[in-house]
Parts: structure tokens; sequence; C-alpha cells
């Protein structure tokens, strides 16, 4: 089977904001790379790449996911979990 | 053995009702941490769920001797009170040059428990470099309701604490914190011994009290974390005041109002008394 010197692949960053806006402060971060060049983990930085969601967007990524507003069910409105403002951003890279 | 009782005060155990943990620096004396090795190497004998300290850890051995180090018994007695019982414990190495890290979690099967908590100590016999690895903690964490390792997909939040430490460290934390050992990038295998203890008795002011109407522990239990989202962390600071009024045995202790202002209910039946 030939493989296309154009494949594309998926790099992938992941921003939880401190609001639903995409605009507002990046408070935590995760990347994870197709191309297999980096493999980022679990607390391997201090700093974020971005400081807010859009500025992930004036760098080139592009938005593919945000997480949905979804009220709390009755009775667990004061319970906290997980992160609430999780958008997902892609970059396509040409690989071999 | 001292017999000197170093009682946690107010300030401090609101710093860990606020952080989820406690950080004691080098307490541990350079001999036991040199031997701390060899104890490791030989294996440690399993104790059964729920085994009372004493007879988990006979007098003499290791961990004994661990846990009755002065600044650690008297941490743990403002925790979890006299006569705690050990579940679990375990060395955990961390190999040269291992590619990857442990994903971001707390341990064991989520835990509702809100008048309670167990601790884990965390003990690290050699001094822990940024390259080591060391453990990730996020502050704050602990009262939010996760399982296990469903927050993996959570690499890095502002203001987690990436664990470097001279030896003898001893860190305690309450069990629902979110951590995880890092990748280890250093040519030295890194040991951290756990041992989570659970209380026997209700966990009510517990500690030296003699400061509990300081200003500095309302201060403590109102700190915000980086990483907190704006609306939620107003919630986090709510879930302390709740666990706060359960161990000060004060129903009425706010923060701001805010848990007597949602509380208030006029139009609701008076009970008669």
């Amino acid at each position: 089977m030939s493989t296309s010197t154009t494949t594309v692949r998926q790099q992938v960053l992941v921003l939880y904001l401190d609001t639903s806006a995409l605009d507002s402060r990046v408070v935590g971060w995760a990347r994870y790379d197709g191309t297999g060049t980096t493999r980022p983990t679990t607390g391997d930085s201090d700093e974020p790449p971005y400081g807010t969601g859009v500025a992930a967007l004036e760098d080139g990524w592009r938005l593919f996911q945000a997480a949905q507003l979804v009220p709390p069910y009755p009775g667990t409105e004061h319970e906290t979990s997980f992160l609430k403002h999780e958008f997902f951003f892609e970059k396509l890279v040409s690989g071999g | 053995m001292s017999t000197t009782r170093q009682l946690l005060n107010s300030v401090e155990v609101a710093r860990f009702v606020a952080h989820g943990f406690l950080r004691l620096d080098g307490i541990v004396p350079r001999e036991m941490n040199e031997e701390a090795f060899g104890v490791f190497a030989a294996g440690l004998p399993s104790v059964p769920y729920g085994t009372p300290v004493p007879k988990a850890f006979p007098e003499g051995s290791f961990a004994r001797r661990l846990v009755e180090l002065p600044a650690v018994a008297g941490a743990l007695e403002s925790l979890v009170g006299p006569d705690p019982t050990v579940d679990h414990h375990f060395v955990h190495t961390r190999e040269p040059r291992e590619g990857s890290a442990q994903p971001l979690h707390a341990d064991a099967v989520i835990d509702l428990r809100t008048d309670a908590f167990d601790v884990q100590l965390m003990y690290y016999p050699q001094e822990v470099t940024a390259e080591m690895g060391g453990t990730l903690i996020v502050p704050g964490s602990h009262l939010r309701r996760t399982n296990e390792s469903d927050t993996g997909r959570y690499q890095n939040l502002r203001g987690q604490t990436r664990l470097t430490c001279p030896a003898g460290t001893v860190v305690l934390l309450h069990h629902g914190i979110w951590h995880g050992g890092r990748r280890n990038d250093s040519d030295t295998v890194r040991h951290m011994y756990k041992i989570r203890f659970n209380p026997t008795v209700p966990q009510v002011r517990l500690w030296d009290t003699a400061d509990l109407d300081a200003p500095a522990v309302r201060k403590e239990l109102e700190r915000g974390f980086p990483w907190y989202e704006q609306a939620t962390g107003r919630l986090e600071i709510l879930n302390r005041i709740r666990l706060w009024r359960a161990l000060s045995g004060d129903p009425a202790f706010d923060i701001e109002y805010w848990a007597t202002r949602i509380a208030n209910r006029p139009a609701a039946p008076r009970s008669q008394a």
C-alpha cells in the first residue's frame, strides 16, 4: 500500500478557560501530537502556551469543539467536579 | 520516642482545608533516610485493611518510627485524631528516564464523605530535583467529586505544584487531592512511601484550637487558586465553609455570608417548639 506524501496529521491543544467565553483566561491546558515528534505529558509545564482561547486562534489553531453549557442536576448545584469550560483546537501538519 | 506533642494550630488546619495538603520539609533525620532504602529493598509486610497503627507497624519498625516523629505524629493527630487505622501502604518507585507521567488522579474510588476524610502520608527519603520529577499536586482540588483517573485529560493546571524537596520530606494529603507521579527524566531511581490513615474518632477540634478565632483562619479558608474557574471557585469556598463547620463544630461559621444567605428561608414553616 502506498502512502501519500501529503498525509496530514493532527496536533491537538486543549484549553480550559476561566468562563465559558473563548476570550477568557486559560486555567489549564493539554497537548497531544499526532506527528509523534513530541510527547507532552502530565505536569510538564507551569505556564500555559496561550493566555486566552482567542490567543490560540490568533496563532493559527482551529477550534473544533467547545464544552456545552449544561445546568447542574437538581441537588448538585454546589458540588464541584471536572473543569467546565473545555475547548479543543487543532493544527493540521503535513507529515510523511 | 519523644513525648512532645506538636499539634497543628487552627491556621495550619485551615490551610490544609484550603490546599488539601501540608508539607513538612526535611523533617525526617538523615539516618532514617539512609536506612529507608534498605527497608524498601527488603520489602514491606502487607497490612490488612483497617489495622490500628501499633499493630500495622510494630514497635521499632521503620514505619512506626516514621509516624512517631513528633512533627508527623502531631500533624496526623490534628487531622485524623488519635488511634487511626491504616488501610494501605506502598513504596512507589519511578525508574530513571521513564517516558511518561502518571495521569492526574485521586486515589481510591470516589469518596462522598463531607464530614470525614482520610489522610495520605507521602515520604521522600532522598532529595527530589526537578529533573527527577517528583509528585504533581493540584492545590485545592480535594473537594471536587471526580473518580480516580477520570481527570487524566488535564496535563497542566495553573498553580499546580511540581514537588521538589530536600531528603526526609513528608507531605500529608486529603484523600481527594488530584496528584500524579511525574516523569523521571534523571538517571536516579526515585522512591516515595505512601501510607493511608483512616480516622476512628470524629474529626472535630483535634488540633490546638487556641487560635480558632484568629482572622488568619478565615484568610486561609477564602484563598483562591489560579486554576479555579471564576464561578466554580466560589463553590469551592462554599464547600470549605461546610467542611470547616464540621471540623470546628461551629455550625454558624461563614465567609462573606454566603452559606448563611442561601440557607435563609423565612417562608419555611417554623418547627413547633
